[in-house]
């Protein structure tokens, strides 16, 4: 796991490239997979209270691979990963309108529980955010809260598969009791995913996961995700065009709520079809 | 540098002038206040070790010159503050939760947090006068019960606002992560934010036991106290409070100074308490900052 | 534009486990407002022998004879209205002291030690104070301080024909001893209060006081004292409230003679005091009893005014 981290993969740009460059990076690198598509957003409008924050958002998610949602400050894009696994229901006030499809069903629908959609897709957050618990307990939750395993040994099998396929193990495995606060940024943050892991999703959210990590933790993180795309859906926002240059197969370029334009990585970059596109990406504005 | 003038020189060396007097009238204000305080601590020692004795903790009240001790007053006490406890502080927690989680800004949670403020604060002199209404007078009689049911309405209300200051304080992050992993409301209270919240919740516990244990008013009209060996919670139970109350005003010095003794043994168990529940503090603080 | 839909997120459906969760926490906070009404209106009802005998004047009436069955209220208020204020006017400037001393002149490794000190000092129980003020403090009043205190303000003219400030017989019990225990009693409160109000002034307050070129007193009076006055004066409502109450402290130094004081050295009564030594000759059903439950209702409904006073003005500044 360690090995595959270091070597140069596609999504590795130079260090600290800009935009332009690192797409060119990565329109070189492999052809454009073309994969089915996991989720289907038709429709969506979503409102904080009286005030809109959404506006008819229409979008094709495709599978085993990474979608970034990119554009300024306040442009709805964690609005919308949020409604993808139903945690703005938790926020009073908020409510969300349009068909969310996976698998056949829209999840956004009244009769679908929540918490049945947020088994299946899981989500990291800007900070980390382990619980006070030991490291296996962390894992353990979700597995436990689930009932997902027979026995004592199934459970110990899933956190130690959860944590190698989030690279951690080799570093933690001594200390699976010890507190997961003890751990570094970057560490919890592995953590974190491994615990999303822990029950297989079908689909990762990640809000801006490494907006408060390091350089050499945000890379760590980034192989990771590159590694995770291949047998998981991974939506990521991210507040750094580079990265998502870096990092994400097809891109979602958001502004005040309406989605402006959307398609492969390095079609945004190289080419965008709207002006208001290639202005944000010139670093115009944002 | 510009030589002050002697006015100006006058007016500053004045300001410092009252800026010093004032900060030594406050130390000698502090001196005083904390000097007499120590001076009332030492008394309750000096006087009451003076009456310590095995007898104390073996022997049960009795008359003046025939020996006795503290012994049923100290059951009754432990008794009592143990019940109230058991009844005041899971009905606290629980308000306590109600106000961080569920409640939160809305209109009825205003309304308990005002209330609970409010008999935070209560004289307990009155909270006797309602037990004995609500649990004396229609069941025949003072009983330990009745004792038990004032604490415990007395600590209710410390417990609900420690719980709900120390759940206030377990980060968002923790509730965020587990709802994205699919636990339900209940769950991520009971799962997450509780065992995170559990050293600052003993705490609120162990300060609202210390406070209840000190408590003389409210069992002066519920258990009203018992010269006899008894262990019977329907029946009139003797306490420690009762007791020094009883011994207090007596012209018998065996009396006087197992009064002395006994408000020692409950002075040495409130501080023990209070700071046993520190240490349950800055448990919590630590894990949290980890 | 769209329309906001009819339906609401709320509308989802719970599940059972939730429901249960959310009903039980919400009858726990229902507990603690019934317990509150029911405190008033059991004092109510209880009391509602004395207000139908003696109708409301029995707030102002002034004379209180077991034999002749004659209570009114005056004189139990008066003692407690006293006690409490004075002790608050004696324990409050010892207290600030106390504060301003833990919070800038005190020396930085003193400050936590001394502080712990003075919140379990608050936790001392009352019954220890009452205890010291009858065996330590009152025969030292009566035998030093009392006669002193009459030969020294002889020349105090007094309110009316009735009032002669410290002019009484030297018993040693009474309102100056009592509100002398009080102030003890609540002194430690009212320090560690007005300590974490002084601590809760920003910062940026203090520097901005000190980069003008003030003392730490000046800083203090002209600009923290100022900012905080709300909730100094709600920490101070606090303490009234406390020392309303308390019953224990009191009830072995006032000397329980419940009539109008005629000196501040006099023996009287406050409500807690006569609630507490009346209390067992007080049979039920009969009026003795309800005119106990009666004061007890004043008493509540003072605290209550008081505590919702003191609770305004602190959390109305936390959330500023």
């Amino acid at each position: 796991m360690l090995a595959t981290m270091t070597t140069e993969t596609q999504s590795s740009a130079a260090p600290r490239a800009t935009p332009l460059q690192a797409m060119r990076v990565a329109a070189s690198a492999g052809p454009a997979i073309v994969s089915p598509t996991r989720i289907t957003l038709e429709k969506i409008n979503a409102f904080y209270d009286q005030k809109q924050a959404l506006f008819d958002v229409n979008l094709e998610i495709p599978d085993n691979s990474v979608t970034a949602f990119i554009g300024a400050s306040g442009c709805g894009k964690s609005t919308l990963l949020r409604c993808l696994n139903r945690m703005n229901d938790i926020i009073p006030g908020a409510r969300v309108e349009g068909a969310i499809r996976m698998d056949g069903t829209d999840i956004n629908a009244p009769e679908i529980d929540a918490v049945q959609v947020r088994t299946r897709i899981g989500m990291v957050f800007q900070k980390p955010n382990p619980f006070p618990m030991s490291i296996y307990d962390n894992i353990a939750y979700g597995p436990r809260a689930h009932k997902i395993h027979e026995s004592k040994a199934e459970l110990d099998e899933i956190v130690e598969k959860s944590l190698r396929r989030a690279a951690l193990w080799d570093e933690v495995k001594d200390r699976l009791n010890k507190s997961g606060l003890g751990l570094s940024g970057g560490q919890q943050q592995r953590l974190v995913i491994a615990r999303t892991l822990a029950v297989s999703p079908a689909v990762i959210l990640m809000d801006e996961p490494c907006s408060a990590l390091d350089p050499i933790a945000t890379a760590h993180i980034e192989a990771l995700i590159d590694q995770l795309r291949e047998h998981t859906c991974i939506v990521i926002v991210t507040h750094s065009m580079a990265q998502a240059a870096r990092v994400s197969q097809r891109t979602a370029f958001f502004h005040m709520g309406k989605l402006i334009e959307s398609g492969p990585t390095d079609q945004i970059f190289t080419m965008p079809k709207l002006e208001q596109t290639q202005d944000y990406i010139t670093g115009r504005f944002g | 540098m510009k030589q002050l003038s002697p006015a100006t020189r006058a007016r500053y060396f004045r300001r410092q002038l009252v800026d010093r007097l004032m900060g030594g009238l406050c130390i000698f204000a502090a001196g005083v206040g904390l000097l007499l305080l120590a001076l009332i601590l030492w008394m309750l020692f000096s006087n009451g070790l003076a009456g310590l004795s095995l007898e104390v903790f073996t022997k049960p009240m009795s008359q003046p010159g025939s020996g006795g001790g503290l012994a049923n007053a100290i059951v009754g006490s432990l008794l009592q503050v143990g019940v109230g406890a058991m009844i005041g502080a899971p009905l606290g927690m629980m308000v306590g939760v109600y106000l961080s989680e569920v409640g939160k800004e809305s209109r009825f949670a205003s309304v308990v947090r005002f209330v609970n403020d409010i008999l935070l604060s209560a004289p307990s002199v009155l909270i006797g006068l309602f037990v004995y209404q609500i649990a004396v007078l229609p069941f025949g009689g003072f009983s330990g019960f009745a004792g038990s049911i004032a604490l415990a309405l007395i600590a209710m209300p410390i417990v609900a606002r420690t719980t709900e200051d120390i759940l206030r304080l377990v980060p968002q992050a923790y509730r965020d992560g587990a709802v994205a992993l699919g636990s339900r409301e209940n769950e991520v209270v009971r799962k997450v934010v509780l065992p995170a919240a559990f050293g600052g919740i003993l705490t609120g516990v162990l300060l609202a036991v210390a406070r209840i244990a000190g408590e003389t008013a409210p069992l002066l009209f519920t258990s009203l106290g018992n010269d006899v060996w008894s262990l019977d919670m329907t029946q009139p139970m003797a306490s420690l409070p009762m007791a020094i109350v009883r011994y207090s005003n007596t012209p018998y010095p065996e009396w006087v100074s197992l009064a002395w003794t006994g408000a020692m043994l409950i002075t040495v168990g409130v501080l023990v308490l209070n700071i046993l529940s520190r240490f349950s503090y800055a448990a919590v603080a630590g894990k949290q900052g980890g | 534009m769209n329309t906001p839909a009819p339906l609401a997120i709320g509308a989802r459906r719970m599940h059972p486990a939730d429901t249960t969760f959310r009903l039980s926490l919400h009858a726990a906070g229902a507990v603690v407002v019934i317990v509150l009404l029911s405190i008033l209106a059991i004092m109510f009802i209880g009391g509602k022998l004395a207000f139908d005998t003696f109708g409301v004047g029995f707030i102002w009436g002034t004379e209180w004879n077991p034999v002749t069955k004659i209570y009114g209220a005056l004189p139990a208020i008066t003692g407690t209205l006293i006690t409490a204020i004075l002790a608050l006017c004696i324990a409050w400037p010892i207290g600030f002291g106390i504060a301003y001393f833990l919070t800038e002149t005190c020396p930085q490794k003193l400050r936590t030690p001394l502080g712990v000190a003075i919140e379990l000092l608050a936790a001392i129980p009352s019954i220890v104070y009452g205890m010291w003020g009858f065996f330590v403090l009152a025969p030292f009043m009566s035998e030093y301080v009392q006669p002193w205190l009459t030969n020294t303000f002889l020349w105090i003219p007094p309110i009316g024909d009735s009032f002669f400030w410290f002019t009484a017989p030297p018993i040693g019990v009474g309102m100056l001893t009592a509100a002398l225990i009080l102030a003890v009693m609540i002194l430690p409160f009212i320090a560690a209060t007005t300590r974490d109000v002084l601590l809760s002034t920003p910062q940026l307050l203090k520097d901005g006081a000190y980069a003008m070129g003030a003392t730490r007193w000046e800083a203090l009076t002209g600009v923290v004292i100022p900012a905080v006055r709300g909730s100094l004066f709600g920490a101070v409502f606090l303490g009234l409230g406390r020392a309303l109450g308390e019953t224990m402290a009191v009830v072995f130094v006032i000397g329980n003679a419940i009539r109008m004081p005629d000196s501040l050295m006099a023996p009287s009564a406050t409500i807690a005091s006569v609630v507490a030594n009346n209390f067992p000759e007080a049979e039920p059903g009969t009026l003795d009893l309800a005119v106990l439950l009666a004061l007890g209702f004043i008493l509540f409904v003072v605290s209550f005014g008081v505590l919702a006073v003191a609770r305004l003005l602190l959390r109305q500044e936390r959330m500023s």
